[in-house]
């Protein structure tokens, strides 16, 4: 055991791609035993991080469980990883989610193990994110990571729909879906890319450790222009590589799309841990080594985050297809978690910062809680009435009554109710950010008024109202497997509604201490 | 005396060549067995000299020195380094790899293979050759019977125009770089063509400036350099698939390699003095190349100016003249051949099923051939830059390189890796998924055993280089530090 102990975030980090490797080699008619293959595999990498949370020591200062090993020599790049609480927070949460999307992926039929394999490979892109202390490799898993995402919504996406693109010529919806967030990702981190290149020749390493103590500080003219253009311009880089995925508006139109078409796993993976790459780039990178910058533009990070948190509620509220509603709402949640960075990026150091970080980070796992238990619901009703029209629906509380009980609790843990996980992270965002951004924090109270309409608005529509008769009898109630996957959830969403401690300790150390230094 | 294993692997494909043009014409199985025998033979020896080079020793080795012409300072010397090491193995597994997927020519494979060796002997000899004259030897050795292969074998619209346009267009440059080459012979005063001789000749740096440009396009045209490349798609396309391999996957490195041999390592001042001009061209190359790919509706063509998008970085990284850009750039023709290689593989295995290279007739051919499909991917995504395959770790230190010589070529260049991505993912997604379209239903049969193996060992490699890149990285660097060295330590 001492040498998992030794290497547990390698553990963690390769036992999805062995899963993978695992699941190719089986029979390919033996669809039931690829499930339930995949299933177990992917208990292993949660089991690991479950141990890796216990045996983590919040408040020691700096990462934790750090690995290092030479990868690319002549540029300087390293196999480093290490985890502090932010990234063992995420760590959680995507080793949570994979086995819950995967259990409720039973339901696929074509190709499961194509779909599992994937699975795995993008469950391995997300987790090298989050672990990797090297700058190069942080973007190797960054992009990596497109590439299942991408063939998951290209070849298991929604199968009717036809969008028009240029030309008048028709293309099926998830084809175009998938080919948007596939361009549009890559475009956005094509400044991402440059500026990790750039600063790699400037600073002669990737290493993250060192590059947060050098790179601040630089203040040398670089290629014929000052330091702080160059910065100005590198920040900006990363700033649009991770507001696209975030995403913030208004580089978000590619979400509404790649979440609509996404089969149903894959837009709770999307939502619950792939936007969250974003604002762990923010939290990871830019906060650290560009303070003067983000300092600087915070003001226009704020307003950006309004403008989401706001025009993600109205275009939710806008939406027919429940799918579609609950996109937006990534949009206008995600919004709270760019809010508060941008807050504590104005005025790094202070307690205030500090309570706000701790609401982003908080809110970045609740999110994924809500976002993919949501998704899920909606998943479930769809296998059921192949429709997400939300006017198709109605009435269907006294069908689906367990159903019912369930979309409703999951949508009030998303809308912020008091008690459950959702109140806690906003309510900490908002106290961070309101002493310093007051204007916009609110703006942003405002917006939250409009989730509770949207939200109110989905429950109406699926629940309440005269009941469309010809579900009567056609429709069936939430299966037992499907409870099986939400229920972790819905523990999750109350466990730190009623009693955050266990999670905001390990959180609160990290950002108090990961900020410190600059 | 050591064992001359360079030698050997230079001439088995010329002696395997002879051989098989003694064997009956109709017996065609033997013609192959020999022909597939003797590849494996060179692929076992190219990867044997590959992992037996003596790292932390650096420089040449494996050298072999006999007189050959002594009267005009001719002799026969050969010897790899970190540079070209990378390139004989490349050849090794273009020609095996090669010789699996042409097991189906049926006509007259005899002389087919025997000219495709031919073929492969001019380019192990080119990147082995250590004296200026036998590398042009070698060069014209490799360059002719490509006219033959194209035009006896080739896609019966366009052969016999692409063959007089492909072998005009390279002979035109080795007219043109041999005349710098005898002016850099007669201004030596050394009598001698040896290499590693003239490395010291201490040309004066306006006779560099002079000459270089000569050197370095003549070569640079079989390498695909703007705008001299447009012989180059119109002969991937002709050209029948193995030769196509062989052409994309290795004769266009020979250029960029004798460009890089010749010009840059003997003229290190023209190098410097002309490149901050031709890395202009390069970036045309890059992007432009990807460009006219991203427009094309023949799969052929597509892969065709993919690879002068491709060698385009590969010139781009030589024409940064450090060590980032040429550690890339060699790293660059090492992936890219082996990933060009592997398109053109799947070009001819999807050609020859349906007949067609007309993308929007294509389609769903992952349900017939899903394991081809699988190999295009991994070829898309290492074309696309992805991380985590052999184009990334190429293509990164390239750009880095730029950066320290003109940081804006580098954020213009940076384009070309969207616009390959849209039209990689797209033909994956048109060719390979979707429904097969009609005409096709129940007529295309999946892949021969031997084009499978070919196909999962290019794609193995590919893998291996992106996750693993020390397995070749510190050899190309010695090599780099090889030519820092007549650089001045640039």
């Amino acid at each position: 055991m001492e040498i998992v102990s030794n290497y547990l975030l390698s553990f963690i980090l390769f036992s999805p791609v062995v899963a993978a490797i695992i699941v190719v080699i089986l029979p390919r008619d033996q669809d039931n035993l690829i499930r339930w293959t995949s299933f177990i595999l992917s208990l292993i990498p949660l089991g690991l991080s479950i141990a890796l949370w216990i045996s983590f020591r919040p408040n020691e200062p700096g990462f934790q469980f750090q690995e290092q090993r030479i990868w690319y020599a002549p540029i300087n790049s390293s196999y480093h990883v290490g985890v502090d609480g932010i990234s063992l927070t995420m760590v959680l949460l995507t080793t949570l989610l994979t086995p819950l999307c995967i259990l409720a992926s039973f339901s696929i039929k074509d190709r499961v193990k194509s779909y599992m394999a994937l699975f795995f490979l993008l469950e391995f892109g997300l987790l090298g994110v989050f672990l990797t202390l090297d700058l190069l490799l942080f973007f190797v898993f960054w992009e990596f990571g497109l590439v299942p995402m991408y063939f998951l919504i290209n070849q298991w996406g929604s199968e009717g729909g036809e969008r028009e693109i240029w030309g008048g010529r028709k293309i099926p919806a998830r084809l175009y879906a998938s080919f948007k967030f596939m361009i549009y990702t890559m475009a956005g981190s094509l400044g991402l890319l440059l500026a990790i290149q750039m600063i790699g020749v400037v600073a002669g390493t990737f290493d993250m450790t060192v590059l947060f103590k050098i790179w601040p500080q630089l203040n040398e003219p670089l290629f014929g222009l000052s330091a702080s253009t160059v910065k100005a311009i590198a920040f900006w880089a990363f700033v649009i590589a991770f507001a696209i995925k975030v995403p913030v508006w208004p580089f978000h139109t590619w979400l509404p799309d790649a979440h609509t078409e996404a089969p149903t796993a894959g837009s709770m993976i999307l939502a619950g841990v792939l936007l969250k790459l974003g604002a762990y780039g923010f939290l990871r990178l830019v906060l650290p080594l560009y303070p003067q910058q983000s300092q600087a533009y915070a003001g226009a990070l704020g307003l950006l985050a309004v403008l989401a948190i706001i025009f993600g509620a109205f275009a939710s509220y806008g939406q027919t297809d429940f799918k579609r509603l609950v996109a937006y709402s990534s949009v206008n949640h995600m919004g709270f978690v760019v809010l508060g960075i941008a807050a504590a990026a104005f005025a790094i150091g202070s307690e205030n910062a500090t309570i706000a970080l701790n609401g982003a980070v908080l809110q970045m796992f609740n999110h994924g809680l809500s976002a993919a238990g949501m998704f899920f619901l909606v998943g479930v009703i769809y296998e059921r009435t192949h429709t997400r029209n939300l006017n198709e629906y109605g009435g269907l509380f006294p069908l689906i009554p367990v159903y019912g009980g369930i979309l409703i609790f999951t949508s009030m843990a998303s809308l912020g109710l008091p008690g459950l996980n959702g109140f806690i992270s906003e309510f900490l965002v908002v106290r961070g950010s309101w002493p310093i951004l007051t204007v916009y924090t609110a703006l942003a109270m405002i917006g939250l008024l409009f989730t509770g309409a949207y939200i109110l608005k989905g429950i109406k529509m699926v629940l309440h109202g005269p009941m469309n008769e010809k579900w009567s009898g056609h429709i069936t109630e939430i299966n037992f497997r499907e409870i099986v996957v939400i229920s972790p959830l819905m523990v999750l969403m109350l466990w730190i509604g009623v009693w955050p401690a266990w999670i905001l300790n390990v959180i609160n150390s990290a950002v108090m201490m990961f900020y410190r230094w600059f | 005396m050591q064992f001359p294993i360079l030698s050997i692997i230079v001439f088995t494909p010329i002696v395997a060549g002879v051989l098989i043009l003694l064997i009956p014409a109709e017996k065609k199985t033997e013609v192959r067995m020999t022909a597939l025998a003797a590849a494996a033979f060179a692929l076992i020896l190219s990867v044997w000299a590959y992992f037996s080079y003596d790292i932390p020793a650096g420089g040449y080795q494996f050298m072999e020195t006999y007189s050959w012409v002594p009267q005009f300072g001719i002799s026969y010397q050969v010897g790899i380094d970190g540079m070209s090491a990378p390139l004989v193995l490349l050849t090794g597994i273009v020609m095996f790899t090669g010789v699996l997927i042409s097991w189906g020519v049926d006509d007259r494979p005899r002389e087919f293979f025997a000219f495709l060796f031919i073929l492969a002997t001019g380019v192990f000899g080119v990147f082995v050759a250590l004296d200026l004259f036998m590398l042009f030897f070698f060069y014209e050795i490799a360059v002719f019977p490509m006219y033959l292969l194209i035009s006896i074998w080739g896609w019966k619209e366009t052969r016999e125009y692409a063959a007089m346009k492909l072998t005009l267009y390279l002979f035109i440059g080795s007219v043109i770089s041999l005349v710098g080459a005898l002016a850099m012979f007669f201004a030596a005063q050394m009598g001698t063509f040896d290499m590693l001789a003239l490395e010291t000749a201490n040309y004066s740096v306006t006779f560099q400036k002079i000459v270089f440009p000569f050197v370095f396009f003549g070569f640079a045209i079989l390498g695909g350099l703007f705008p001299f490349h447009n012989w180059s798609p119109d002969g991937h396309v002709a050209a029948p698939t193995a030769v196509s391999m062989f052409h994309a996957g290795v004769l266009m490195k020979l250029g960029a390699f004798a460009a890089l041999r010749v010009g840059i390592m003997l003229l290190p001042e023209g190098a410097k003095f002309w490149m901050p001009w031709i890395i202009l061209l390069t970036l045309v190359n890059v992007v432009y190349g990807a460009f006219i790919a991203s427009v094309q509706s023949d799969f052929k063509y597509v892969i065709g100016f993919s690879s002068v998008s491709h060698m385009g970085l590969v010139a781009m990284g030589f024409a940064a003249l450090n060590r980032n850009g040429l550690l890339g750039a060699g790293m660059q023709m090492f992936s890219h051949g082996v990933m060009t290689a592997l398109f053109f593989a799947v070009v001819g295995m999807v050609y020859d099923r349906v007949h067609t290279r007309d993308i929007p007739r294509l389609g769903g051919f992952r349900r017939v051939m899903p394991l081809v499909a699988l190999a295009f991917i991994v070829g898309g995504l290492v074309s696309m830059g992805m991380p985590l395959f052999s184009g990334f770790i190429a293509e990164f230190p390239i750009f880095m390189g730029v950066w320290g010589a003109q940081p804006w070529i580098a954020i213009v260049a940076a384009i070309s890796i969207v616009i390959t991505a849209s039209y990689i993912i797209r033909i994956i997604t048109k060719v390979f998924f979707g429904p097969i379209p009609e005409e096709f239903e129940g007529h295309v049969s999946d892949v021969t055993v031997l084009d499978k193996v070919a196909l999962v060992m290019l794609s193995a490699i590919l893998i291996v280089v992106g996750v693993y890149p020390a397995i070749m990285v510190p050899l190309v660097e010695s090599g780099v530090n090889n030519i820092l060295r007549l650089l001045g330590g640039a």
